[in-house]
């Protein structure tokens, strides 16, 4: 048994995936993820999220030469039964001929525990996912939270090493997906088990993961903490897959870039004709026209309630989008200034538009 | 015209085919099987008499077995024709699936030329053993001849049944641990349940009152439909022959129907 609470370390080795029929899913790919960690695999879907999650639980074989290690144990060839893996899938795949009990329970009389402590621990499960009462519920009888709930009580009443979730979340309505989600994130924290969380909503990222590995087309885009890869994405790809963001190509005198609106101080810049940065909409302060670095005409206001979007044309090659305080008052049309720090301005790769 | 009375309008067609080719000679059957000399009790002969009961043990035990036997072949070569691809899968299951056109009399000539006198078991038994072996005449060869029969049509009941499963449902419970046996026993059998007992009750239906298959093998073997053709033709029994084929219908339609109740608890539950 591994340590209670705390499950496996995993490490993936070149681990690419190219299905019989050619399909490339997946290129080699080496990642490490510490015991306990919340690792979440973020991307567009089609992009092999979750044909690395199967290929870490034992449901695909990895391409040759790649490598599966758990706490430092080669797992590649072990098949999924004896992973001692607990794993949500996307539809839950809850069995349909069993009870809520029998559901959750499950594991443990595959690995034959006793009726009683089977009992014992399938009230614990209960309890902590909030599905008291529903024990001799049929599946169809269970509503999508219910059903999300049952499927991760299930995955863990085995006392997993390794926590595998197919975008739990996806298949719920919005509002119920925001209160699951911090269900969710309180109850992999309490667990303290490593979690290997799959989802191409960004939100789900930030609030789970420890650490976020962004993919693309098959292929790692970065791995960071969810600040990392928010205030420090690698390239033009993740600053626009996670969060917001303002991507201005314009050239760099002396360390400013030099916009139509105004010419904007940055942190690090070389002189070039060419660069490309990143600017977040909430780090863009309006001010009076006139005042500010830049200035530009108030093209659209969206009003969102905690704060509202504005479109800024004139200021930059392209529209910029702002998020301004739900205070100001902006009118379509407006001359405005805008201020924005030189640290809050990204540099990003240039590369080739496709 | 109203919506109902349209429904009713389309549903004359039926009452009138119902009435004229079900119901009548099904309720003239009825009345037939009650006009012999013990009136009403003809119809308690098929239980009371030795012969006619072992008959009908008989064609029970064999229908049964045949259900039992072909549900097993069939559910193992289905689920592996739909889950494996390999070169020659389409003419196997051509193969498999080319003795639906056959009626009794063409099954019966193979089963004969299988292993009849002249047959191919026989030869091969001659010269291994020196001894042939012969038994296409009795209810073995019957047995053979309605496995023959039901195997192509339960199988293509569960290979569509083995398509709609959730490959999930499998994935999830090897997940928890379960070998593959466990997974067959508690994840995929339950989901064919449904596929099971519909499969399973035509089958049981055809071995129960298949009459061509038997007749071509021989005369005399003990099952119902031949002891009902015996009684008619024969014995010129008109009412026996009667209640027999009310009884016949009667016990079939039992069967189902308490396979069905006993299974149904386990088919909504993985409806
Ligand atoms: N069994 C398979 N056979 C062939 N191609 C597949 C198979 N499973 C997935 N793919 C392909 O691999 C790519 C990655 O799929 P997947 O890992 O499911 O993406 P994601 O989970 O990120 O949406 C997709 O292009 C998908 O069509
Ligand atoms: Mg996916």
């Amino acid at each position: 048994m591994s340590t209670a609470g705390h499950g496996a370390a995993v490490r993936i080795e070149a681990c690419g995936k190219t299905f019989a029929d050619g399909t490339r899913a997946l290129d080699p790919a080496t990642l490490d993820i510490a015991r306990g960690e919340t690792l979440v695999l973020l991307g567009p879907s089609g992009c092999g999220k979750t044909t690395m999650l199967r290929i870490i639980a034992g449901l695909e074989l990895p391409d040759v030469g790649g490598k599966v290690l758990f706490d430092g144990k080669d797992m590649t060839s072990v098949p999924i039964e004896r992973r001692n893996v607990g794993m949500v899938f996307q539809s839950y795949a809850l069995f349909p001929n069993m009870t809520v009990a029998d559901n959750i329970a499950y594991g443990l009389k595959i690995r034959g525990v006793a009726r009683g402590e089977r009992a014992a621990r399938v009230a614990e499960l209960v309890a902590l996912t909030n599905i008291t009462g529903l024990e001799n519920r049929r599946i169809d009888q269970l509503s999508g939270g219910q059903r999300q709930r049952v499927a991760l009580a299930r995955a863990v009443a085995i006392r997993p090493g390794i926590l595998l979730l197919d975008e739990p979340l996806t298949a719920l309505d919005a509002a119920l997906r925001d209160r699951l989600r911090s269900e969710l994130n309180r109850l992999l924290r309490a667990l303290g088990i490593t979690t290997i969380y799959v989802t191409h909503d960004q939100a789900e990222a930030m609030e789970l993961g420890d650490r976020i590995v962004v993919m693309r087309k098959g292929a790692i885009a970065q791995i960071g903490t969810p600040r990392e890869v928010y205030f420090a994405p690698k390239d033009r790809f993740v600053a626009e897959f996670i969060g917001a963001a303002n991507i201005v190509e314009a050239p760099v005198e002396n360390g400013v870039l030099i916009l139509p609106g105004g010419r904007l101080p940055i942190e690090c810049g070389a002189t070039t004709a060419n660069a490309t940065v990143m600017i977040r909409p909430e780090t863009i302060r309006v001010t009076e026209a006139g005042e500010g670095i830049l200035s530009g005409i108030v093209d659209s206001v969206s009003f969102i309630g905690d704060r509202q979007r504005l479109v800024v044309s004139d200021a930059s090659s392209k529209p910029l989008n702002v998020d301004a305080p739900n205070t100001i008052q902006a009118r379509i049309g407006d001359r405005i200034g805008l201020s924005i720090a030189p640290d809050a301005v990204r540099l990003l790769p240039s590369e080739p538009r496709d | 015209m109203s919506q109902k009375s349209f429904v009713w309008f389309c549903l004359l067609p039926l009452a009138v085919v119902t009435t004229a080719f079900f119901l009548l000679p099904m309720a003239r059957l009825v009345v037939a099987g009650a006009e012999g000399p013990h009136g009403l009790a003809g119809y308690l002969a098929i239980l009371t008499e030795a012969r006619y009961r072992a008959t009908l043990i008989n064609t029970v035990l064999l229908a049964a077995a045949t259900t039992v036997v072909t549900l097993i072949v069939a559910t193992i070569a289905g689920m592996f024709l739909q889950r494996h691809r390999f070169p020659g899968r389409a003419v196997l299951i051509a193969m498999l699936t080319f003795p639906l056109a056959f009626p009794g009399v063409v099954v019966g000539f193979m089963i004969i030329l299988l292993a009849g006198r002249q047959g191919l078991i026989g030869d091969l038994s001659n010269r291994i053993f020196g001894e042939k072996f012969v038994f296409a005449y009795s209810i073995y060869g019957l047995f053979l001849g309605y496995l023959y029969f039901s195997i192509p049509r339960v199988i293509l009941t569960i290979m569509a049944a083995v398509q709609k499963l959730d490959v999930g449902l499998e994935e999830a419970a090897r997940s928890l641990g379960a070998s593959p046996w466990a997974v067959q026993r508690d994840v995929v059998l339950p989901a064919l349940a449904p596929a099971f007992v519909a499969s399973g009750a035509i089958a049981f239906a055809t071995a129960m009152g298949a009459f061509g298959t038997a007749f071509t093998l021989a005369t005399n073997i003990d099952v119902l439909p031949m002891l009902i053709y015996t009684e008619f033709t024969l014995a010129a029994n008109f009412a026996t022959s009667a209640a027999l084929s009310v009884g016949l219908g009667l016990i079939t339609w039992l069967i189902l129907a308490l396979a069905r109740s006993f299974s149904g608890s386990a088919v909504a539950a993985a409806g």
